[in-house]
Parts: structure tokens; C-alpha cells; sequence
């Protein structure tokens, strides 16, 4: 570039650089860089004491060999079927609840928030206790005898449950938003029409909202991809369904930290990231089918 | 047509359900705070009797509470967390209004490239940086320190997206005003524009505590020493230690939720808005 900078424009043009410098250095230090250490890695055996030996794709070879990585994936997924649809489609649900005209609406809209505020770890403590087994009150109040958490058939479904549990505040608080924005002269015109609730919320609602519905849904899938602490602290070591509620992320961390494999851990996070991308890419493509941008 | 008695009915109906649906949620979402509550002043008979089951606790007491800090130092748990937040979010303020600003307002070569970084970093999950940062840290010396907890929070670049939306919602007029004024361009971001930008700051600090005091894999990788742990990591090693002990763990739940719940209950407002206007992450 040649052009010719002013006294004033190149003082500016300091001024950018100097007040961008400690994040661009400090993204460089933490992210950048180890976001390429970590592609180098994943082809690395690692010796112990951070020294590592290129070993090409032996971790990924590795990695697909082997039936507790698919069973991780395939939860993940299975998590992800299990929180996003119907998280997202509670939440609606909540947010239609919380645009009518009802009582103490600020009341209800900070107790479906207060999960936000807890840490995971302490929530996951308390489910914990209520999925218990033996003398878990979930279990007194149905009358079952459900082994919530280490029977591999509930085991993800109770932590999805959590997570629903979890996140539907929020995600309604978005929703809200996006509710509020409607302006209430289409359901005017439409209510003249003699058009009744449920069509309303087909014809007008479900395609004003579908733009926010959209990012909280690609929210909420990122987020679940990456689950980790509430699987943590319901999984123990010891549980037999362990393998059967592991996700990507948690193999991810056992691998890594608990094996201290560190290269074979980096293969297996490289592989989620890609995997993360490919589902937003699948949603950012299937998103021209329902959602509505102009209206 | 309708006639008007049936549109009553219907009207009082729907807000029935209305209220009926939305009662259910607030019991669904209390419940497990309340059972936390209530076992945490339990015996442990009290509270693996199953048949029938103890609601409420013969008598309201702090043993189980006293057993916890026992065990946890919680003392410290809370000053390594209160630390650690708060040096998080000075370093996600300061740096990202910098460069939010410089973002948003200043014209400097490189600029699109540089918050192209901002961008990838944005939409990366943190766990694929986590095996390199901490190495550096172990490298340096600095595992079990405070330095470590804040160490990936440095920088935020979400912070820097966010807060260069509302640089960019302020008029270029009130700059350029404070640029003909005499000010250079940091006495322009310093005094004039950075104080317009006060609910945003308000709303990336409260995410960020939040982020912070939530997250779990970072400080159990980097911490392994129980002073040095943070709430979250902490608490996550009593469920090895009281294995069928619930009282005591609904105990140690309790302490570990409760300074972020009195701040959300005091800033309700602020909290909502902050955690559901940043867009998350």
C-alpha cells in the first residue's frame, strides 16, 4: 500500500495499533498459537514432561479403532437429539408464557434464570442427589426404582435433563426478546380475520421468532457439543455407565489429563471442533427452509 | 362470530392455562433448590429414609455445614474465586474497550485482518487451547497460583466483539467533537467515550464473572492443590470424599451457589440483561 498518510491519519493509524496490541498479542499468546500446537500435537505421542514425538496419524488411527470414541461421539450426538429440539422447543414454550399479560411476570422470568447464575458443578451436585437410585426423591415421587445414573440406558437422559433444566431460562430470556419484537398490528389484522390462536402462532409467531429461534439454536448446539462439566460430576470413575454417558469433551479431558495422553487428547478435541463445525454448517444451510428473514 | 360469552370462556381459559403452565415451571425450577435446602439440615438418616420419606428435618442445624468446611477449605475457595473474577474482568474490560474502540473507530492498516483473529478465536471451542496453555503455565512455574486461574481469561476476544457493537452504536460526531476539542485519541476514548459505554461494561463484567465462576475444566487442569482451587473445582472433589454423605454435600452445594445467588438476586435486572443481552457465547 502505498498511499500517502497524513500527519493526523498516521497518528491515528498508531493510536489503532497501540490499543489493539495487548489483545491481539494476548490472543496470539493463549489461542493462536496453541490452536496450531494442538493440530501438532494431535500427530504426536506424547513422552511425558511436555516432549513430544511426531508419530503422523497414528493418533487418529487410533482414535478410530476404537469403540470408546464412537460410543463417545454417538453421545454427544444423542445428547445433542435429546437438549437442543426439545430445550429449544420448551423455551418457546416458556417465552410465549412469559409475553402474556400474567402477574409477577419479573418474579417467574428470575426463577427460570436463577440456574444460569449456579455454577454447573453445584447443580449437577444437587441432580445428583435427586436422580439418586436408592433414595433419590425422583425415584420416591414416581414410585420407581429407576438407577437414573448408572444404568447406560438413562444415563445421558438424565443428564440432558439437567441441561434442559439448566438452560431454559435463558434461552427463553432470548426468546422473549425476539416475541416482543413481533408488532402486535399483525395480530390485529390477523385477529379480524377471525384467525384463531394456534394458526396465529404458525402463520405470524413461529415465522417472526424463527430468526431468533435460529441463533438459540445454534447456541445451544454448540454448547452441547462441548458438554463436559455436568457429565463430570455425575460419571465417576467407578460407574459402570461411564463409557455409556462419556462425551466428547470428557474423553476428551480423561484422555489428556486423567491418561495424560496428551497427543492422542488432541486428536480427539480436533476431531469434536471439526465436528462442530460441520453441524453449524448443516444448520446455517438447512436454515433457508424455515427461517424467515423478511417480512 | 363467536357470541361474547364463549370468547369469555375461552379468554379465562387461556389464562388459566397461562398461569396453571407457568406455576409448574417455577415449582419445576425451585424444587431442586429447595431439596438442597431442606437435606442440607438433615442427619443422614434423616435424609436416606425412604419409606416414607423426610421432607422436612426435626431440627434446623449447621452440622452439616461445619462438616463442610471441614472438609473444603472454603475460605480460600471463595478468595481464589473472588480473585480470580476479579482479575478476569478487569483484564476483559480494559483490554476489549481498548481495542472495541480502536475496532470500531479508528482507521489502521491491518484492521480487518487483526479482528479477523478476534473471530476464529470467538467461534473456537476454549478446550482445544487448553493443552498448550497449560503447558505454558506448568513451564513458567506458575501452576497453583491465582496467575493460573486467570491465565485463559487474559484477553477476551468476545468481549472485544461485544463492546465493538456499542462503540460502533455511539455517533462518530461525539469524537470527532472531542477531537476538535484539543483530545488525542486515547483522551477521546478515555473520558469521553469509554464513560457513554456503562451498561455494556456492566453487562460484560456480569458474563464474565459468571463464565468464570462456572467454568470447571480449566481450573481443575491447572490447580490441583485444594487451597488453590476455585469453587466449582473445589466442590467437584467432595463427591469423591462423601460418597453417600448427602447432607453434607447439599451442604457444600449450598456454600458454593450462594455468593452468586445473592449478587443475582440484588442485580436481577442487570444480571438478565447482561447474560441474555451479550448474546452468550
Amino acid at each position: 500500500m502505498n498511499r500517502k498518510l497524513s500527519a493526523a491519519a498516521r497518528r491515528e493509524e498508531n493510536w489503532g495499533w497501540i490499543m489493539v496490541a495487548p489483545t491481539i498479542i494476548g490472543l496470539g499468546v493463549l489461542n493462536i498459537w496453541p490452536f496450531i500446537q494442538t493440530i501438532y500435537t494431535s500427530f504426536c505421542e506424547h513422552l511425558g514432561f511436555g516432549r513430544y514425538k511426531f508419530i503422523g496419524l497414528g493418533n487418529y488411527a487410533e482414535m478410530l479403532g476404537n469403540t470408546e470414541f464412537w460410543k463417545a461421539t454417538w453421545n454427544t450426538i444423542f445428547f445433542c437429539i435429546l437438549t437442543v429440539p426439545v430445550g429449544v422447543a420448551l423455551a418457546l414454550f416458556v417465552a410465549i408464557l412469559l409475553n402474556a399479560k400474567v402477574k409477577f411476570k419479573g418474579g417467574f422470568r428470575t426463577l427460570f434464570f436463577l440456574p444460569l447464575v449456579c455454577a454447573p458443578a453445584a447443580v449437577a451436585m444437587v441432580w445428583r442427589w435427586i436422580f439418586n437410585g436408592e433414595y433419590g426423591i425422583l425415584n420416591q415421587m414416581l414410585g420407581q426404582n429407576i438407577q437414573w445414573i448408572t444404568n447406560p440406558r438413562t444415563a445421558v437422559i438424565a443428564v440432558a435433563i439437567v441441561s434442559i433444566w439448566s438452560s431454559v431460562g435463558y434461552d427463553a430470556v432470548l426468546l422473549l426478546a425476539g416475541l416482543q419484537n413481533i408488532p402486535k398490528t399483525l395480530y390485529e389484522a390477523n385477529s379480524i380475520d377471525g384467525a384463531g390462536k394456534i394458526r396465529q402462532f404458525f402463520t405470524i409467531t413461529l415465522p417472526m421468532v424463527s430468526p431468533t429461534m435460529f441463533s438459540v439454536l445454534i447456541m445451544r448446539l454448540m454448547a452441547s457439543m462441548k458438554i463436559y462439566d455436568l457429565i463430570y460430576m455425575m460419571a465417576d470413575e467407578t460407574n459402570p455407565a461411564l463409557t455409556d454417558m462419556q462425551s466428547l469433551m470428557y474423553l476428551f479431558y480423561r484422555s489428556s489429563f486423567v491418561a495424560g495422553e496428551r497427543g492422542y487428547g488432541s486428536a480427539i478435541v480436533v476431531w469434536t471442533v471439526g465436528l462442530i463445525l460441520l453441524v453449524t454448517l448443516i444448520q446455517f444451510w438447512g436454515q433457508k427452509k424455515w427461517v424467515t428473514y423478511d417480512i | 362470530m363467536k357470541s361474547m360469552d364463549s370468547l369469555h370462556r375461552s379468554y379465562a381459559m387461556a389464562k388459566f392455562l397461562t398461569y396453571f403452565f407457568l406455576i409448574l415451571g417455577a415449582l419445576i425450577m425451585v424444587f431442586p433448590f429447595a431439596w438442597m435446602i431442606l437435606t442440607s439440615s438433615k442427619t443422614v438418616a434423616e435424609s436416606l429414609a425412604v419409606d416414607p420419606v423426610v421432607i422436612f428435618p426435626a431440627k434446623w442445624m449447621l452440622d452439616n455445614f461445619k462438616e463442610a468446611v471441614a472438609s473444603l477449605p472454603f475460605g480460600h475457595l471463595y478468595w481464589n474465586t473472588t480473585l480470580m473474577v476479579f482479575f478476569r474482568v478487569i483484564c476483559a474490560v480494559l483490554f476489549s474497550s481498548m481495542a472495541g474502540y480502536a475496532f470500531a473507530k479508528l482507521h489502521f492498516r491491518g484492521k480487518n485482518l487483526l479482528f479477523g483473529v478476534v473471530l476464529i478465536q470467538m467461534s473456537l471451542p476454549s478446550q482445544i487451547f487448553i493443552i498448550p496453555q497449560y503447558q505454558m503455565v506448568a513451564k513458567m512455574g506458575m501452576a497453583n497460583t491465582i496467575f493460573a486461574l486467570v491465565f485463559p481469561g487474559l484477553v477476551s476476544a468476545f468481549g472485544v466483539f461485544f463492546l465493538r457493537q456499542t462503540y460502533m452504536s455511539i455517533p462518530d460526531e461525539v469524537g470527532e467533537a472531542a477531537y476538535l476539542d484539543g483530545c488525542n485519541q486515547w483522551q477521546t476514548f478515555y473520558k469521553v467515550m469509554f464513560p457513554l459505554t456503562g451498561t455494556s461494561v456492566a453487562a460484560l463484567t456480569i458474563f464474565t464473572a459468571v463464565f468464570a465462576y462456572g467454568d470447571l475444566m480449566w481450573p481443575l487442569v491447572v490447580n490441583s492443590d485444594l487451597k488453590m482451587m476455585t469453587l466449582s473445582s473445589g466442590l467437584s472433589t467432595l463427591k469423591g470424599q462423601f460418597t453417600t454423605n448427602f447432607p453434607v454435600l447439599m451442604a457444600g452445594s449450598l456454600l458454593a451457589m450462594l455468593p452468586m445467588i445473592v449478587l443475582y438476586l440484588i442485580f436481577q435486572r442487570q444480571f438478565v440483561e447482561g447474560i441474555a443481552g451479550t448474546g452468550g457465547k
